[in-house]
């Protein structure tokens, strides 16, 4: 066994490097790809419910009716957008998706209020989204319940007993914003590590230059360093720009250490190196490169935790979540970002990271060698 | 004589059922151009690429400058240059980027390099383009940039597969000056092709078929071992003469070559009986001249050889 070369690694880190700024379609794939797709998740992936549609049918008409309407609308999450004359239009209204929300007050709902009798009201939601249904109703519960107690009379809702006042710490005001963006980093580097990685190699097998690097002395371990140090150096500098772009134009707080992000990020990007060399190794042309990536990251993305959360999922997926490395990086991010846990407390991740990072970066190892060998 | 720069034995690679080459032995002597001739799927690009390590046979072993190829794969690598059909280029560097890089894989000092390239650029005539992508070449010099790419760690040995396939001649020609010249300064050299004409620049030839070794000589020595006569032939009507020839006993081929006619005979056959028959047919024969039988009458001729000693 000869020596690895530190010459050969530079002078193949000089030439992936020059590919891939020479390439008028790699360049912003680079890095401006990355900031607009942060750009994307920052602002359209809003999981608040807010202005939801709501058509309303008031048999009341009286002022206690219009000021719940208006308590209603007054809180930013629900829009009057139709008033209804007959309850068929409400229904009509559900039906074609121009209202997610209607509400019916019933007539003596202001007498009854007034004269302290239960006031009832209705409330019809689409369920077709659970999600922003379940979310809607939870508005609508907590906004009449304030009107109740604000009127002094005496709504269904309105029960004696205990109270629960809930105070949401880390992100008071539960926005999705600050706990999407921080996700983003965490796909985007899987993104950039799949992608740069495995088609750097399959590249080169489509071209025949693999082959010839097969003759020439050349040893695999050299390769994988010359190919995938660019690639980290490239996730590092999409890091940097997504951490400052979080920070600075999103307005997400950072209450870690820089240095601990820092850390955890390379962890992590070994893991998606060795995914990339592996998706290299069963893939001939760039067409299939491209599918088995997607075959990988759709479902390192569905079972991290990003858009559903994983104690909900069946448990069989729980499990599978376990060897996804992008469930802990996801934890970890956003521990650091808005907790500002550090390596005492995440240190479980950290080891979990760690050892999946060993074991799949083994494994693209000795899997790569075999198929150019 | 030197020690054999290329010593092959019992050389045997199968895939699954497919046997590709079968028990090849074979000497290259050092400063030798082999050319290694058959037509597609004989098995010279397998041959080719045993020899450079990266395929390792199933049977027998090759001492390739003095490293076994089945034990020490690795041992000769910096030592040879293997191009395979389609050279591999980096599309998106230039011409002068792919000879820095390959020269930079095989630690070629960096103080030899501009010596280096301005004698191949004066072989390949590629100088004019060192600025261009390797992407924007035509064929011929996309292949001539490969062969600079493969020459310019000056190896001791070369191992070219079908370097000329698809090219123009004029690229062809510029190919095989390189080559030459190289052999002249005492590189050894395999080089497979299809084209029978190409094996005659080659010092010997060896032939394969099928994966087997049919014939292997200097390319006259070849031609004289044919054993029958060839004969161009000139005659008033070519059509009707086809069809005489191919019903004639004493004639192994009959080939239309430009206004004239080629025929192989049988070994056991006599010119001056083939003309009496065609004369006897009512044909005139305006010029019959003895021609040397060319290495493709020589393949056809041991193919049909080896077949017919086969069960």
């Amino acid at each position: 066994m000869t020596r690895l070369s530190p010459f050969r690694i530079g002078q193949i880190v000089r030439k992936e490097v020059r590919q891939l700024f020479r390439d008028p379609r790699s360049r912003p794939i680079l890095f401006v790809a990355p900031l607009i797709q942060l750009l994307l998740f920052g602002y359209a992936v809003n999981t608040d419910v807010r202005n939801t549609p709501m058509a309303v049918l008031d048999h009341d008409r009286s002022a206690a009716s219009r000021r719940l309407i208006d308590a209603m609308e007054a809180a930013g999450y629900f829009d009057v957008v139709h008033a209804a004359d007959r309850s068929a239009e409400l229904v009509e209204y559900l039906d074609r998706g121009r209202a997610t929300v209607v509400l019916e007050i019933p007539p003596r709902f202001g007498r009854d209020l007034a004269a302290g009798q239960p006031a009832r009201i209705q409330l019809l939601l689409d369920g077709t989204d659970s999600n922003t249904g379940t979310v809607a109703l939870g508005y609508a519960r907590r906004i009449v319940l304030a009107f109740g107690l604000e009127e002094g009379g005496r709504l269904e809702l309105l029960e004696a007993g205990p109270r629960l006042e809930p105070r949401a710490w880390f992100n008071p005001a539960l926005e999705s914003r600050t706990y999407n963006v921080p996700g983003v980093i965490g796909i985007l580097l899987t993104l950039m590590c799949l992608l740069l990685t495995a088609f750097s190699v399959v590249r080169e097998r489509e071209l025949g230059t693999l082959d010839q690097l097969r003759v020439s002395p050349v040893r695999p371990a050299e390769l994988i360093l010359g190919k995938t140090i660019p690639v980290t150096i490239v996730a590092l500098v999409d890091l940097a720009l997504i951490t400052a772009v979080a920070r600075v134009w999103f307005g997400i707080p950072f209450r870690g250490s820089l240095m601990v992000l820092l850390v955890v990020s390379l962890l992590f990007i070994i893991s998606g190196l060795a995914a990339g060399l592996l998706i290299s190794t069963v893939s001939k042309t760039q067409q299939e490169a491209f599918l088995t990536m997607y075959l990988v990251l759709l479902p390192s993305i569905m079972f991290s935790g990003f858009f559903f959360p994983i104690h909900s999922m069946p448990e069989l997926f729980q499990w599978l979540s376990y060897i996804n490395p992008l469930r802990y990086f996801m934890e970890i991010v956003r521990a650091l970002f808005l907790k500002g846990a550090g390596a005492a407390e995440l240190w479980p991740q950290f080891g979990a990271l760690l050892l999946i990072g060993m074991v799949a970066l083994g494994w693209a190892i000795r899997r790569f060698a075999r198929s150019i060998a | 004589m030197d020690k054999p720069a290329i010593s092959i034995r019992g050389l045997t690679r199968r895939f699954d059922d497919l046997v590709a080459v079968r028990d090849l032995s074979l000497d290259v002597a050092s400063g030798e151009l082999l050319g290694l001739v058959g037509p597609d799927g004989a098995g010279k690009t397998t041959t080719l690429r045993m020899l450079a390590g990266v395929l390792p046979p199933s049977e027998g072993d090759a001492i390739v400058l003095g490293q076994s190829i089945a034990t020490r794969p690795e041992a000769m690598k910096s030592d040879i240059a293997y191009m395979s059909q389609r050279f591999g280029l980096y599309q998106d560097l230039t011409v002068r980027e792919n000879i820095e890089f390959y020269a930079d894989l095989y630690a070629v000092p960096r103080v030899d390099l501009p010596d280096r390239i301005e004698r191949l650029y004066a072989f390949s005539r590629l100088g004019p383009f060192e600025r261009r992508l390797a992407g924007d070449l035509s064929g011929g010099m996309k292949q001539k940039l490969g062969l600079c790419c493969a020459l310019v760690h000056r190896p001791r040995l070369l191992l070219l597969d079908e370097p000329t396939f698809g090219v123009d001649p004029i690229s062809r020609r510029d190919l095989w000056l390189i080559i030459h010249e190289r052999i002249a300064g005492g590189t050894t050299a395999i080089v497979s092709t299809a084209y029978m004409e190409e094996a005659e620049r080659c010092d010997r030839v060896a032939f394969l078929h099928e994966g087997r070794l049919v014939g292997l000589d200097e390319p006259r020595a070849l031609q004289g071992s044919l054993g029958a006569d060839v004969v161009e032939l000139e005659v008033d009507r070519p059509r009707q003469a086809l069809v005489e020839l191919a019903r004639s006993p004493l004639v192994r081929s009959a080939t239309p070559f430009g206004d004239s006619l080629r025929l192989v005979l049988r070994r056991e056959a006599d010119w001056s009986a083939v003309r009496a028959a065609l004369e006897a047919a009512g044909l005139r024969i305006a010029r019959a001249d003895a021609a040397r039988p060319s290495l493709e009458d020589v393949f056809v001729e041991l193919v049909r050889r080896m077949d017919e000693a086969r069960p």
